[in-house]
């Protein structure tokens, strides 16, 4: 400012006074812009919180509801409600025990059905697959093929998979409506879970360690077996928890495979009902809501449960890493 | 021997990989050469286009079934996309850390709640809501109640989704934005948006595959007839009242008695759903794959 206090001729006075009144209304419009910008970025932020509590309190209300109203019918008569089989038919009677027992036959099958062939492929996929390129063009080929189908197989909704259920393992085969048909299905559903989430883990796996080992003399299965999957080992296993709580909840699949008898089921070839199907039958054959709400409960505790396992699994899975 | 070994792993591994694949094609075989009788009795455009169900007069046709999941799912993405976007936004950026500590970790557990559980909802609270609009005929069950609880089960699919997106666009955009002198919301909607735009949009399109395949939900709350959804007054709006039938519902709901070329035709219910879900997730995966170049 004080450089221009020179003696200037007046015209050229004139022209600096505008010059500054220029400024200072440039000035303020450039205020008013800021805080007109501030104001939006302040009101928009406001939307923003908005949305982001609305979609959690949604969420959080429907599940919270049905938590609520479901612990009330379990705490009537507890530990009871657990522990003695439904009655059947269309009374709602009885608790959900022979439901627990089969939710759980049928995640020990369907996982074991699925974990050898997922984690099987998956090795391939990132072990054996990488080395094969450029030498063999059939082979090559065939790996993109078999990442094509896994991703296609992702997308696929669970309905089609129980479609496909019924027509080969329920009528084509003959297994009937039973525990196999649908752990056979429901293998077939957590597949790409399982394939994916190894995939993921065995790629993190830094090529150091295979370096290491293999310069060790080792074929390349010892490597794998020996310090491959080991280090990848947490990964494989959130996949496989992961694909317990897809189990645990899906109705779709097993609501045509697996019939819906409410009897403990005695062996591979006898039907039953999971929790999450005792709930559907509650909730539309009966209109028990009550009991209906008492299962969801307990369904979705044992959702939170294993949401935590694999929480945990994957921390320690991050901390070895960085201890790594 | 231990090359006997390794050489006979490789071949099982290279067998289960396989077998996964086999799978897919397993499955895409069995439920078009069961459904080709149906496709080939009726013929594809009659299936397509026709708009009566008639199991027990041999009248099959699909279009009520099509128009009702394509309905819903536009009235779940309505509902739910605002909604679903805004808070991948608000996660990803506006967010403190400790918010997005709780609510992430909530919104991923969300995604995994069995959907009978979000339909036993819908039946218990949101269908006695909606059956005190008062129009003729309104019983509670159909599209609106459908769309509502469709809308709250994609929700967590695509905020995990979009969220990624955003936090993918690179550091650096932002900050070049920032230091043009930009205010953090104008970055947002300026640079950060339209930089994770595909990736938003992928998010979308998945959550309109999930709610096409959802099944026990949809029985549970879109009342099932077998109607072309209209209105039920005078008044066009209440067409979200009417009453309906998704293509998952129709292949849950009667698969277990069907037979003959009812049975077909089920199965033909489940190849228009494959192909549509299959189209979807293409597009879906086209744009992923077009962010990540």
């Amino acid at each position: 400012m004080s450089k221009e206090k020179v003696t200037v001729h007046p015209r050229v006075s004139f022209g600096l006074e505008a010059h500054r009144a220029d400024r200072k209304a440039l000035a303020l419009r450039e205020q008013a812009n800021i805080a007109c910008r501030h104001l939006s970025q302040k009101v928009a932020f406001g939307l923003l919180w908005l949305t982001g509590l609305v979609a959690v309190a949604v969420l959080v209300l429907v599940v919270a509801y049905v938590v609520l109203q479901g612990w009330k019918v379990v705490r009537v008569d507890f530990p009871d409600f657990l522990l003695t089989p439904p009655r059947g038919g269309l009374s709602a009677e009885g608790g959900i025990s022979t439901t627990i027992v089969t939710t759980f036959y049928l995640v020990l099958l369907t996982i074991g059905i699925a974990t050898p062939l997922g984690v099987g492929a998956a090795v391939y996929l990132v072990e054996y697959a990488g080395e094969m390129r450029g030498r063999s063009g059939l082979i090559s080929r065939l790996v993109g093929v078999v990442r094509f189908g896994v991703e296609l197989l992702a997308g696929v909704p669970s309905i089609i998979f129980g479609l496909f259920g019924y027509a080969l393992f329920v009528s084509a085969m003959h297994l009937g409506f039973s525990l196999l048909s649908a752990a056979l299905a429901g293998a077939c559903l957590v597949l790409p879970v399982i394939i994916r989430a190894s995939e993921e883990a065995l790629c993190a796996v830094p090529r150091c360690y295979r370096e290491g080992s293999l310069a060790l003399g080792t074929t390349q299965w010892q490597t794998v077996w020996k310090v491959v999957l080991p280090a990848a080992l947490p990964g494989i296993i959130t996949g496989i928890v992961l694909s317990v709580g897809r189990v645990v909840s899906e109705t779709a699949v097993f609501y045509v495979t697996l019939g819906g008898s409410h009897h403990l089921p005695t062996s591979l070839f006898s039907g039953g009902r999971t929790m999450a199907l005792h709930l559907y039958y509650l909730a539309m054959d009966t209109r028990a809501f009550d009991k209906a709400m008492g299962t969801g409960a307990v369904l979705v505790v044992t959702i939170v449960l294993i949401n935590l396992a694999i929480n945990s699994v994957s921390r320690r899975l991050t901390a070895g890493l960085k201890g790594g | 021997m231990r090359y006997a070994v390794d050489r006979g792993v490789k071949v099982l591994l290279f067998i289960s990989a396989l077998a996964s694949t086999f799978v897919v094609f397993l499955i895409l075989i069995f439920i078009l050469q069961e459904g080709l009788p149906a496709f080939r009795e009726i013929g594809l455009g009659d299936f397509v286009t026709g708009s009566v169900w008639r199991p027990g007069q041999e009248q099959f046709g699909i279009l009520a079934m099509i128009v009702g999941s394509v309905l819903v799912t536009v009235g779940a993405i309505i509902l739910g996309v605002p909604l679903a976007v805004g808070a991948a936004i608000f996660l990803a950026e506006v967010a403190p850390p400790w918010v997005r500590d709780i609510v992430r970790p909530a919104v991923e557990l969300l995604a995994g709640i069995p959907s009978v559980v979000y339909g036993l909802f819908g039946m218990v609270v949101l269908v006695p809501l909606v059956r005190r609009i008062p129009a003729p005929a309104n019983t509670g069950f159909g599209l609106l109640s459908a769309s509502i609880v469709l809308a709250v089960m994609v929700l967590p699919t695509i905020t995990n989704i979009a969220e990624d997106a955003i936090r993918a666009v690179p550091r650096e955009y932002k900050e070049g934005s920032l230091a043009l002198g930009t205010t953090h919301w104008q970055t947002i909607v300026g640079v950060i948006i339209p930089a994770a735009r595909s990736g938003i949009i992928a998010a979308i399109i998945l959550g309109i595959g999930r709610a096409l395949g959802e099944t026990m939900a949809m029985i549970m709350v879109i009342g099932n007839s077998i109607i072309v959804p209209r209105s039920l007054g005078d008044n066009p709006l209440t067409i979200v009242l009417s009453q309906a039938r998704t293509l998952t519902g129709n292949i849950a709901v009667e698969i277990a008695y069907a037979t003959g070329l009812h049975e077909s035709a089920i199965f033909a219910t489940g190849v228009m759903l494959f192909v549509l879900i299959v189209f979807v997730n293409s597009l879906a995966r086209l744009l992923m794959r077009g962010r990540a170049q």
